[in-house]
């Protein structure tokens, strides 16, 4: 059986003692910084992969990995430790699991949020597994129409379905795609947008774009306010929970798996949205729906499932397309790059150790997770208390530091203090950073399929419509440009 | 109706968008367009550019509608100073190593914050820095001075 054989492959990959203890690492990292206080996945991945530079690729995907699901677990501790999510994916887990801390249930709390996510994170890889060969295979028929129209229903998607307004959405995905232009043209040579800066000749590096957008603009977002913060610190003791909350929370936890994995796929929806829509899924079919928000343990371990398994299933249009559904996805998609690995469904048989690796190792990361934290979390907890203005200083640091060392270059240094700035400006005027790095990433790969697409039909832009999967793609953007006039459903985003 | 531009994020975001698109558009009229089956390296950008700009001018016109206001307070001065910071890293870096620009980024960054204590950063400065000297040119032997003067 291929499936099989591919696993297992994988696991050899991943159970080399240098891959496991990169994934050790990155999960280790992941968590730490996850825990801390207004540190979620973006920033962490953004803050600590530079450390992966000098890796071979392998072990420095496999490290990333672990820092992106490391991060999102830990951001479910602070949750239902002290009411703070550290990234939207997991402010849904404050509801019940805050509640619950605060009944003195922060124990089963934690530990039922670790089972539902080792659970959902089980299912994600084996269906990554499942799902990204056959879908690697497909996309191997696409041309350079069908992926330019791929494109854009993934940047419109991420534009429409993110948080905040749909408009800004897609005014930053433009802005995201021409500050991907930047650089030199591969076709003619010529640099653009460039200002005679040599710097600027290879673009606007991706690090760059990372810190300043998530790490540096989201500081001073944070300085605004006043440190207050709740540290709910009473003992936790116990965390066995008990035969009954196991009962109540596997039906939740299997449906949240389902929930999640399906929106992890869907471009721009991601964890968060997947774990908002399974909690409103949980309490519909409740009962008694009034115990929800008053630490029902259904409404810890239904997101916590979900936003975990669209983690996981993000993964599979990155690996086997190379279109990343969320900002993470495309830090990670940068990360590659920089790897010297050109993304796309060709990847999973050229570098088959890469796919089957990361895969395995993912399983064996959240193994690790769930071994790791439960014990651990006396630590995490002691954490939380390191003050704010201690922590920011640190984070500029690894800026710095990663900045400079990607091309030993004080000009990405400035560069990056500048984006911040127009990061934080942006943050104001409500313009969400995701679908911006979406379409930076995305930019040079757009402009070329384009140019191909439109070159082969001599100037034709009928091309689109006229290929069948071209024009799928195309049918399901403008389904997606209609939602967004719905009113309906932006009423229930800005409830979320 | 309000047009206070200070406080009216769409106003404000719209205004950004032209304003970037629309220099986008200018600057890309150096590069040759070409046609739609041979695009020059100006095509792209110049039609993102254009588009940019009619976002603009939609946001605009909804925010002279709506009027939302921007929450909170701007935080200029952390900003600055944050901005600031990483300035100094990256110009003392060249010129004088790794250990001042370090006690630049520490410094000038921890002022940003709500209370500024010396000897909290200090400490800070020394730990953090002892860690990122250890991890970064002991661990992954980045070719840096530490005091390049």
């Amino acid at each position: 059986m291929d499936l099989l054989d591919n696993l297992v492959f994988g696991f050899t990959v991943a159970f080399s003692l240098q891959n496991l203890a990169y994934c050790f690492v990155g999960v280790l990292l992941g968590t730490l910084v996850g825990v801390l206080p207004g540190i979620g996945p973006l920033v962490a991945i953004a803050m600590l992969f530079p450390l992966t530079f000098s890796l071979p690729a392998v072990p420095a995907l496999i490290m990333l990995a672990g820092i992106y699901y490391g991060a999102q677990y830990g951001g479910s501790t602070t949750s239902i430790l002290v009411n703070l999510p550290g990234e939207t994916a997991s402010a849904v887990t404050c509801l019940d699991g805050y509640q619950m801390a605060r009944q003195g249930r922060a124990g089963p709390a934690l530990a039922i949020a670790a089972i539902a996510s080792f659970f959902a994170g089980c299912v994600g890889t084996l269906l990554i597994a499942l799902v990204g060969p056959a879908l690697g295979e497909w996309a191997l028929l696409f041309g350079a129409a069908e992926y330019t129209a791929l494109m854009l229903m993934a940047l419109v998607a991420s534009a429409v379905m993110s948080q905040g307004d749909a408009v800004k959405g897609l005014a930053m995905v433009v802005l995201g795609l021409l500050i991907g232009v930047v650089g030199t043209d591969v076709n003619s040579g010529m640099a653009r947008y460039a200002f005679g800066v040599p710097a600027l000749s290879d673009g606007v590096g991706f690090t760059v774009m990372a810190v300043g957008l998530f790490a540096v603009a989201e500081i001073v977002v944070n300085l605004e306010q006043r440190e207050s913060r709740e540290v709910y610190t009473s003992r936790i003791t116990g965390l066995m929970p008990t035969a009954k909350d196991l009962k109540d929370s596997s039906w939740p936890m299997v449906r949240g798996t389902a929930v999640g994995a399906f929106f992890g796929v869907l471009p721009g929806t991601g964890p968060a949205l997947s774990s908002f829509a399974t909690y409103m899924l949980e309490k519909k079919l409740a009962r008694d729906p009034s115990r929800f928000g008053r630490g029902a343990i259904e409404g810890v371990a239904a997101p916590e499932a979900a936003n975990n398994a669209a983690a996981q299933t993000a993964f599979i249009p990155m690996l086997t397309l190379g279109v990343p559904a969320t900002a993470t996805m495309a830090l990670m998609l940068g990360a590659m790059t920089m790897q010297g690995i050109e993304p796309g469904p060709h990847v999973m048989l050229a570098k088959p150790e890469l796919f089957w690796g990361i895969i395995a190792s993912m399983w064996i990361g959240n193994l690790m997770l769930v071994i790791l934290n439960l014990p651990l979390v006396g630590v995490w907890i002691r954490l939380l208390r390191v003050p704010y203005r201690w922590l920011f200083p640190s984070i500029i640091m690894f800026c710095c530091i990663g900045n400079y060392s990607v091309n030993n270059n004080e000009f990405d240094v400035y560069l990056c203090a500048l984006v911040g700035v127009l990061g934080y400006v942006l943050l104001k005027l409500e313009c969400e950073p995701a679908p911006l790095i979406l379409g930076y990433v995305l930019g040079p790969l757009l402009e070329e399929y384009l140019r191909r697409a439109l070159l082969i039909s001599r100037g034709d832009p009928t091309v689109f419509f006229t290929r069948p999967i071209s024009l799928a793609f195309m049918i399901a953007t403008v389904f997606i440009l209609a939602i967004m006039v719905a009113p309906a459903v932006r009423r229930k985003r800005e409830e979320a | 109706m309000n047009f206070d531009l200070r406080h009216n994020t769409d106003i404000l975001a719209g205004l950004l968008f032209i304003l970037i698109g629309g220099l986008a558009v200018v600057i890309a009229r150096d590069y040759p367009m070409g046609v739609a089956a041979r695009m020059g390296p100006g095509y792209f950008p110049t039609m993102l550019g254009g588009i940019l700009c009619l976002f603009g001018v939609y946001i605009v016109a909804r925010g002279i509608r709506s009027g939302e206001q921007v929450k909170g307070q701007w935080a200029w001065k952390p900003l600055a100073l944050i901005a600031l910071s990483i300035v100094l890293f990256g110009f003392l870096m060249d010129r004088f190593g790794i250990v001042p620009a370090l006690v630049a980024v520490f410094f000038v960054s921890a002022l940003a914050g709500h209370e500024f204590r010396f000897k909290e950063t200090l400490f800070l400065t020394l730990v953090m820095g002892a860690f990122a000297v250890g991890v970064f040119f002991y661990g992954l032997k980045l070719p840096y001075p530490l005091f390049g003067w």
